[in-house]
C-alpha cells in the first residue's frame, strides 16, 4: 500500500485540505453545546431575549460556516481520492503490458483484471473515507474530552474513563466479529458452490440418481452456514445495546457529579447539559471511526494486492534498438541451438536440447500430444519466453539483440484461442499492420478463406463485431485472426493449432493459398490432425519435449513411431470389436 | 399491471407468512421488544431533563429526587439494553432460520425441476436466486419490515412525548425536519443521473480492461501496447471526471440534513428559551427537546433508505418463490414398473419431439435397436445431436410416438430404473467437487476399494490417478486445471464402469484432447461398449465405421439412416460429410 501512496503526493494540496477543512467542521460542530449553554445561562437565566436571538443567529451563522467548510473537504477529498485512482490505474495498465508472457502466465489475467477493477474501487473508496473522516472522528471524540476539561475537569475524568471503556466495546466486537464474517463468506461461497453445481451437473446428477444424496450435502452445508451466521449474530447484537449502556450509565455519572458541583457553586446548570450533550456526541463518532477502520482494512488489503502486481518484474529486458552487428551471415530465418526450456511454475523441462535449422521459405509441421512442447516451441520464436539454456535465433540473430518491435514485426503468429478486439472488421484487420489498404486487407482475407465473412456483411469491411466477436463461429474467427496476421505481411508465419475448427476442406484450400504465398515466407503449422500438415515439406514430432521425429509425411510413417500412432488413431480402424 | 402487481405482492406476502409461521414465537418477541425499546430510549431525554431541572443552582439541588430520578433512569437503561439484545437475537434467528428454509425448499425443487427449465436459464441466473436473491429478501424483508417499524414508532413517540412537553416548539420541529428529506431526495435525484454515467463510463473501461489485459498476450504479440494505453487513458480520464463529480454530489447530502438539522436545533433553541422566559418551560424541558431535536430527522432518513430496499426485496423475493412454485417433472407413475434384467433391446416408434412448439426438431422416427447394437450419431456441429440422449434418458419426454425399452414405454417405468439401465458419458466431463474415490463411486457409493480399483484400471485411470500426489483422495474442485480434460473424461467412462450397465450413451469428444489420452479413452470406449446396446454421438471416422446403424442429423432433423456402406452408396448427405470431414 505505501507504494502506491506516492501516487497521491501529487495531490498533496487537496490531501491535506480536505481532512483539515473536516477538522474546521468538527470544531464548529464543538462549538454548539456551548452555545446552547450560554442560551440558558445567562440566556434564559438573565432573561435576554437579544442576547438570546444574537446566540440562536451563531448558531446558524455556525451551522453555515459548518455546511460550507464541509463542502469544501468533500470535493478536495473525492478530487484527490479519483484522481490519485486515475493515476494508479494509467500506471497498473502500463505495467500490466510490459509484463512478460511468463509473468502473465504465473499471474493469471483474470487476477490481473479484478486488480484493476473492483481492487481500485476499493482504494478509492478507502482513500475518499479515510481524508473525510480519520481526522473527523477522533477529533470530536478527543475535542469533546477537551471541551469537558474546559467546562469543568472533575466531570471530565469520567469522560475519560468512558472513551476508552467504548473504544474496546466497539473495537473489541468488530475485531471478534469480522473473522467470523469471513467464515461465513466462505461457507456462503460453498453453498453457492454446490447449488451451482446441482445445475451445470443436472444430468449425470440424474442419471446416477443422485438427487437425494445431493439435497442431503446441500443441507450440511447450509445448517453449517446458518449456524455460523447465528454465532456472529449473537456478538454482534452485542454491540448497540452496551454501547447504549455505556454511554446513558456515563451520562448518569456526569449529571450526578454535575449537581455535586453546581451545589457547590462550581459550574452552572446550563454547563452541565452542556457535558451531557458532549457525552451524547462521542458515540455516534466512535461507530462512523470503528466502520472507517474496516473500509480501511479492507482497502488497505485492496491496497497490497494491487502493489504486489507492480512489484512483478517484467523479467525480460529487450534492447531498444536492435543489435545488428551481432548478426551472423547465415542460411536459416530459424535456428534452434540445443534449446531447452521450463517453465516457471513446473520445475520440468517443458522442452529439451532442441536443435533445428529451417531454411526460408519452408512450410514445417508440428505434431504431439498436449503436453509435448509444441505450442512451447513456436512461442520461443517471437520471444514470448526466455530460453532456459541454448539460445534461439531469427534470420542470424539471437532473439535477445532484437528491439521488441522488430522481432515481432517479423512475425505474424495465431494463437490457439482466436481473440479479437471489439471494432469493425477492418480495424481489426488493420491490428496487423495499420497502414494497410483495402486493396492489402482483402487480399489477406482471401487467402485466409475469411472473404466470405466479410461478403455476407451488409457493411462489408466496416461491419462492426461485438465484443469477442459472438456473432461469428467458430471456424469464421480463426480465419480472420490468420487474416490478420497475414495483414502483417511477415516473414515467419506461426499458425498455433488455430485451425482446428475448420472443416477439412476449408482447412486444405487453406493450405493450398498459404503454399502460393511468396516463395520466402516461412510457416510454422501446429496441429492435432495429422491431415493438416501431412503436405508440409518437414514434419516436427514432439513428445514430452524431445525432438522424436524429423522429416517428410512417408518418412515419418515409416520410421517415427508417435507419429504412426497419431496417424492411425485418426485414420485407420483402430481394434476390431464385434469382428 | 398494477392490480397484476399488488396481486403479486399479496401472494409474496402470504408466503413470507407461510415461511415465517414456524418462527412466530420470535417475531412477537422481536416486535414487543422493539416497542419496550422505543418507549423507554425515548423516555431517556425526558428523565435526563427532569434530573437537570433537580439542579437549579449552587444549594438548591434536590439530591433525594435527583437520586430517584437517575435511578429510573438507570433502570430504563438497563432494560433498553436488554431489550435490544433480545430483540437483535430474535431477528437474527428469524432472518437466517427463513433464509435456509427458503434455500433448503429452492434445492429440493431444483432436484425436481424439468430439464427444460433448467436448460432454458443459465446456471448463474439460476444461483443467483437461491444465493443473491434470498440474501436480499431476507435483508430487506425482515430487517426492513422491523426497521420501518421501529422508525414508526420512534417518529410518534418523538411527537407524542414532545407534544406533551410543549405544542408550540413541537411545531417548530415538525416544521423544519420535512426540509432535510427535501434535500435529501433532492440530491439523490439530482446525482441519480451522474452515477448512470459513472457505472456507465466504468462499464466502458472495465470493458477494455477486460479485453485488453484479459488477451494482453496478443496484444503484445501484435506490439500494440501504445495505442491500446492511449485508449484506456482516454476511457480513465472521462471516468475521472464523471466520478469526481458523482461522489462529490452525492456527498453533499450528509453536511446537507446535518444542515437543515443544526437549523431544527437553533429553532428549538430559540423557540424554547421564548417559552422559557415566559416560564412555559423548565431548562430540563429544553434540554430534553433539543435531544429530540437531534434524533428526530434520523428516523426519516431511514424509512427512506427502507423503502427502496423493500422494493427490492419483493423483486427478489417474487423470483426466489417464482423457483420455488415452478412446475416439478412429472413425478413417476405410481404403478411404474422397475426395469429389470435389460438385455438392451430399445425401441423408437414413430417419435416426435421439439424444443419450442414452432421448431419441428424430430420427426416420426423409428428405430429397432437389437441388443448389442451400435448406434453411432453423426452430423455437423449443433445440428441437436444431444436431443437423442435427452429423449432415451427421459430428460425430456416426447411429444408423440414412444420409446420402448424391452417392450415397455418408458415413461411408465420408474426413472430411477431406466437410468440405471444406461451408462452415460458426455463430452461436457461434469465431476462434482470431492474426491477423486466419491466421484468413480458416484453411482455405487458402497463398491469396494477392489472394485473401484479395478473400474478405474478398466478406464485407463488408475495410473494416472496414482502419480497424483494423494491418488484416489485427491481432491477435484469446480473449474480446477489439476486434470486435463481428457483424465477428467476417463474419469467420467471409470464412474460409469464401476456400475455395470446393459445399455450405453456416449459423447465422444471433438477436440482438445491430447492424442495418446484420446487413444486410451478410445480403448476404455472400447472395453465399455463390449456386449452392450450404445448410442455414440460420434466423430471418429473408426467409431462410425463400425456402427451398425448411423444416424445422420442435420438441422434438428434425422435424414439418412443405415450402415457405413449403405449410407456411402446412397450418395446422400452422409456421403458429402464423409467426404468433406475425412478424406484427406
Amino acid at each position: 500500500m505505501k507504494k502506491l501512496l506516492i501516487y497521491l503526493k501529487k495531490y498533496k494540496k487537496e490531501s491535506i485540505l480536505a481532512p483539515l477543512f473536516k477538522m474546521l467542521e468538527a470544531s464548529f460542530e464543538l462549538l454548539v453545546p456551548l452555545v446552547m449553554a450560554a442560551i440558558m445561562d445567562p440566556g434564559i437565566a438573565k432573561q435576554d431575549l437579544p442576547y438570546i436571538w444574537k446566540m440562536a443567529g451563531l448558531l446558524v451563522l455556525l451551522a453555515i460556516v459548518g455546511l460550507t467548510t464541509s463542502l469544501t473537504a468533500q470535493y478536495f477529498a473525492a478530487k484527490a481520492a479519483v484522481s490519485f485512482a486515475a493515476d494508479v490505474k494509467h500506471a497498473l495498465f502500463q505495467h500490466i503490458q510490459e509484463l512478460s508472457f511468463g509473468t502473465l502466465d504465473e499471474v493469471g489475467t483474470s487476477t490481473l483484471i479484478t486488480r484493476m477493477t473492483s481492487d481500485m474501487n476499493q482504494v478509492q473508496n478507502g482513500v475518499n473515507m479515510v481524508l473525510r473522516l480519520f481526522l473527523r472522528s477522533p477529533f470530536i471524540v478527543f475535542g469533546a474530552m477537551i471541551m469537558a476539561f474546559i467546562i469543568n475537569w472533575k466531570a471530565a475524568f469520567i469522560f475519560v474513563v468512558a472513551i476508552p471503556i467504548l473504544s474496546i466495546v466497539v473495537f473489541g466486537i468488530m475485531m471478534i466479529s469480522i473473522p467470523m464474517f469471513q467464515k461465513v463468506q466462505e461457507a456462503l461461497d460453498q453453498v453457492l458452490g454446490i447449488t451451482r453445481e446441482n445445475i451445470t451437473g443436472v444430468r449425470v446428477i440424474r442419471a446416477f440418481h443422485q438427487e437425494r444424496q445431493e439435497e442431503d450435502a446441500f443441507h450440511v452445508k447450509n445448517e453449517w452456514l446458518t449456524r455460523l451466521q447465528l454465532t456472529v449474530g449473537r456478538v454482534s447484537a452485542f454491540m448497540n445495546p452496551v454501547t447504549y449502556i455505556i454511554v446513558n450509565a456515563a451520562v448518569i455519572a456526569l449529571l450526578w457529579s454535575g449537581a455535586v458541583q453546581v451545589d457547590d457553586n462550581v459550574i452552572s446548570q446550563s454547563e452541565v447539559v452542556a457535558l451531557v450533550n458532549y457525552m451524547n456526541q462521542i458515540l455516534v463518532e466512535l461507530v462512523k471511526f470503528a466502520n472507517l477502520i474496516v473500509t480501511i482494512t479492507k482497502a488497505v488489503a485492496c491496497g497490497n494486492r494491487i502493489q504486489s502486481v507492480f512489484e512483478l518484474k517484467a523479467s525480460q529486458d529487450y534492447p531498444e534498438i536492435t543489435r545488428d552487428d551481432e548478426r551472423e551471415n547465415s542460411p536459416y530465418i530459424v535456428e534452434f541451438r540445443n534449446v531447452s526450456f521450463g517453465y516457471h511454475t513446473s520445475g520440468d523441462y517443458a522442452l529439451q536440447n532442441i536443435s533445428i535449422q529451417i531454411k526460408p521459405g519452408e512450410t514445417i509441421g508440428i505434431i504431439g500430444g498436449t503436453g509435448s512442447g509444441k505450442s512451447t516451441f513456436v512461442n520461443l520464436i517471437p520471444r514470448f519466453y526466455d530460453v532456459t539454456e541454448g539460445s534461439v535465433y531469427v534470420d542470424g540473430l539471437n532473439v535477445t539483440a532484437y528491439s521488441k518491435k522488430d522481432l515481432r514485426r517479423k512475425i505474424g503468429i495465431v494463437m490457439q484461442k482466436s481473440v479479437m478486439f471489439k471494432g469493425s472488421i477492418r480495424e481489426i484487420l488493420l491490428w496487423g499492420n495499420e497502414n494497410a489498404t483495402d486493396e492489402e486487407l482483402f487480399t489477406a482475407l482471401k487467402t485466409a478463406q475469411a472473404l466470405e465473412v466479410v461478403e455476407k456483411k451488409e457493411l462489408g469491411l466496416s461491419e462492426p463485431l461485438s465484443q469477442r466477436a459472438k456473432n461469428l463461429s467458430g471456424g469464421q474467427k480463426q480465419r480472420l485472426t490468420i487474416a490478420r496476421a497475414l495483414v502483417r505481411k511477415p516473414e515467419i508465419l506461426i499458425l498455433d493449432d488455430s485451425s482446428s475448427a475448420l472443416d477439412y476442406a476449408t482447412d486444405a484450400r487453406l493450405r493450398k493459398a498459404l503454399s502460393e504465398l511468396n516463395d520466402s515466407l516461412t510457416i510454422f503449422i501446429v496441429s492435432q490432425r495429422t491431415a493438416s500438415i501431412q503436405n508440409a515439406d518437414r514434419i516436427l514430432v514432439l513428445d514430452d519435449g524431445r525432438i522424436v521425429g524429423l522429416g517428410t509425411h512417408e518418412e515419418l510413417l515409416r520410421s517415427c513411431e508417435v507419429y504412426q500412432e497419431i496417424y492411425d488413431s485418426q485414420f485407420k480402424k483402430e481394434v476390431q470389436v464385434n469382428g | 399491471m398494477a392490480d397484476q402487481k399488488q396481486a403479486s405482492k399479496r401472494t409474496t406476502m402470504r408466503r413470507l407468512g407461510t415461511y415465517l409461521k414456524p418462527y412466530w414465537f420470535y417475531l412477537t418477541a422481536s416486535i414487543l421488544m422493539s416497542l419496550v425499546s422505543v418507549s423507554l430510549t425515548l423516555y431517556i431525554p425526558i428523565l435526563t431533563g427532569r434530573a437537570v431541572d433537580k439542579i437549579i443552582g449552587p444549594d438548591k439541588v434536590m439530591f433525594e429526587e435527583l437520586i430517584r430520578v437517575l435511578i429510573t433512569m438507570g433502570l430504563s437503561i438497563a432494560v433498553t439494553g436488554i431489550a435490544q439484545w433480545v430483540m437483535n437475537v430474535c431477528n437474527n434467528k428469524m432472518t437466517y432460520s427463513i433464509v435456509r428454509d427458503v434455500r433448503h425448499d429452492a434445492i429440493q425443487k431444483i432436484e425436481q425441476l424439468p430439464l427444460k427449465y433448467i436448460d432454458a436459464h443459465t446456471s448463474g441466473e439460476i444461483v443467483n436466486h437461491v444465493i443473491t436473491d434470498v440474501d436480499q429478501f431476507a435483508d430487506g424483508l425482515l430487517m426492513g419490515f422491523t426497521q420501518l417499524f421501529t422508525s414508526v414508532m420512534t417518529i410518534l413517540g418523538t411527537l407524542i412525548f414532545m407534544l406533551t412537553i410543549h405544542p408550540g416548539v413541537t411545531l417548530v420541529v415538525v416544521g423544519i425536519t420535512p426540509l432535510s428529506l427535501f434535500v435529501a431526495s433532492f440530491v439523490a435525484r439530482k446525482t441519480y443521473h451522474l452515477f448512470l454515467e459513472q457505472s456507465e463510463r466504468r462499464g466502458e473501461q472495465t470493458g477494455i480492461i477486460d479485453e485488453m489485459i484479459g488477451n494482453q498476450k496478443v496484444v503484445q504479440a501484435f506490439s500494440k501496447e501504445e495505442d491500446v494505453l492511449r485508449d484506456f487513458d482516454d476511457k480513465n480520464e472521462r471516468l475521472k471526471a464523471c466520478s469526481l463529480k458523482a461522489i462529490f454530489f452525492s456527498s453533499i447530502t450528509n453536511p446537507a440534513t446535518r444542515f437543515v438539522n443544526s437549523m431544527v436545533y437553533a429553532g428549538v433553541g430559540i423557540a424554547g428559551a421564548i417559552v422559557a422566559i415566559r416560564g412555559g418551560m423548565s431548562i430540563g424541558q429544553l434540554t430534553s427537546f433539543l435531544g429530540y431535536a437531534n434524533q428526530y430527522t434520523k428516523p426519516f432518513n431511514e424509512i427512506s433508505g427502507v423503502i427502496t430496499e423493500l422494493q427490492n426485496a419483493f423483486a427478489c423475493a417474487g423470483r426466489i418463490f417464482a423457483l420455488i412454485d415452478e412446475e416439478p417433472q412429472l413425478p413417476d407413475d405410481e404403478d411404474a414398473v422397475i426395469l429389470e434384467n435389460v438385455e438392451g433391446q430399445v425401441d423408437i416408434q414413430n417419435v416426435s419431439f421439439s424444443y419450442q412448439p414452432e421448431d419441428q426438431l424430430i420427426i416420426d422416427l423409428s428405430l429397432h435397436v437389437k441388443p448389442g447394437q451400435r448406434i453411432a450419431i453423426v452430423g455437423p456441429t449443433g445440428c441437436g445431436k444431444t436431443t437423442l440422449i435427452n429423449l432415451l434418458m427421459r430428460f425430456y419426454d416426447v411429444d408423440s410416438g414412444a420409446i420402448l425399452v424391452e417392450e415397455k414405454d418408458i415413461r411408465h417405468v420408474t426413472r430411477e430404473s431406466l437410468r440405471n439401465s444406461y451408462g452415460m458419458v458426455l463430452q461436457d466431463t461434469w465431476l462434482k467437487t470431492g474426491t477423486i474415490r466419491e466421484n468413480i463411486c458416484m453411482g455405487h457409493p458402497d463398491a469396494s476399494e477392489e472394485s473401484m480399483i479395478e473400474a478405474a484400471k478398466l478406464a485407463h485411470a488408475h495410473s494416472f490417478i496414482m502419480r497424483l500426489p494423494q491418488g484416489y483422495d485427491t481432491m477435484i474442485r469446480e473449474n480446477s486445471d489439476s486434470l486435463s480434460q481428457g483424465q477428467k473424461q476417463l474419469l467420467c467412462i471409470a464412474r460409469v464402469m464401476l456400475t455395470h450397465p446393459p445399455m450405453l450413451i456416449l459423447d465422444e469428444a471433438t477436440s482438445s484432447i491430447d492424442t495418446r489420452t484420446e487413444i486410451r479413452i478410445q480403448k476404455a470406449f472400447h472395453h465399455l461398449m463390449e456386449g452392450r446396446t450404445s448410442f455414440i454421438v460420434a466423430h471418429r471416422l473408426s467409431t462410425i465405421q463400425e456402427a451398425d446403424v448411423i444416424l445422420v442429423m442435420k438441422d434438428g432433423n434425422i435424414i439418412e439412416q443405415g450402415s457405413h456402406e449403405e449410407l456411402l452408396t446412397g450418395h446422400g448427405f452422409y456421403y458429402e460429410l464423409y467426404n468433406s470431414q475425412f478424406a484427406s
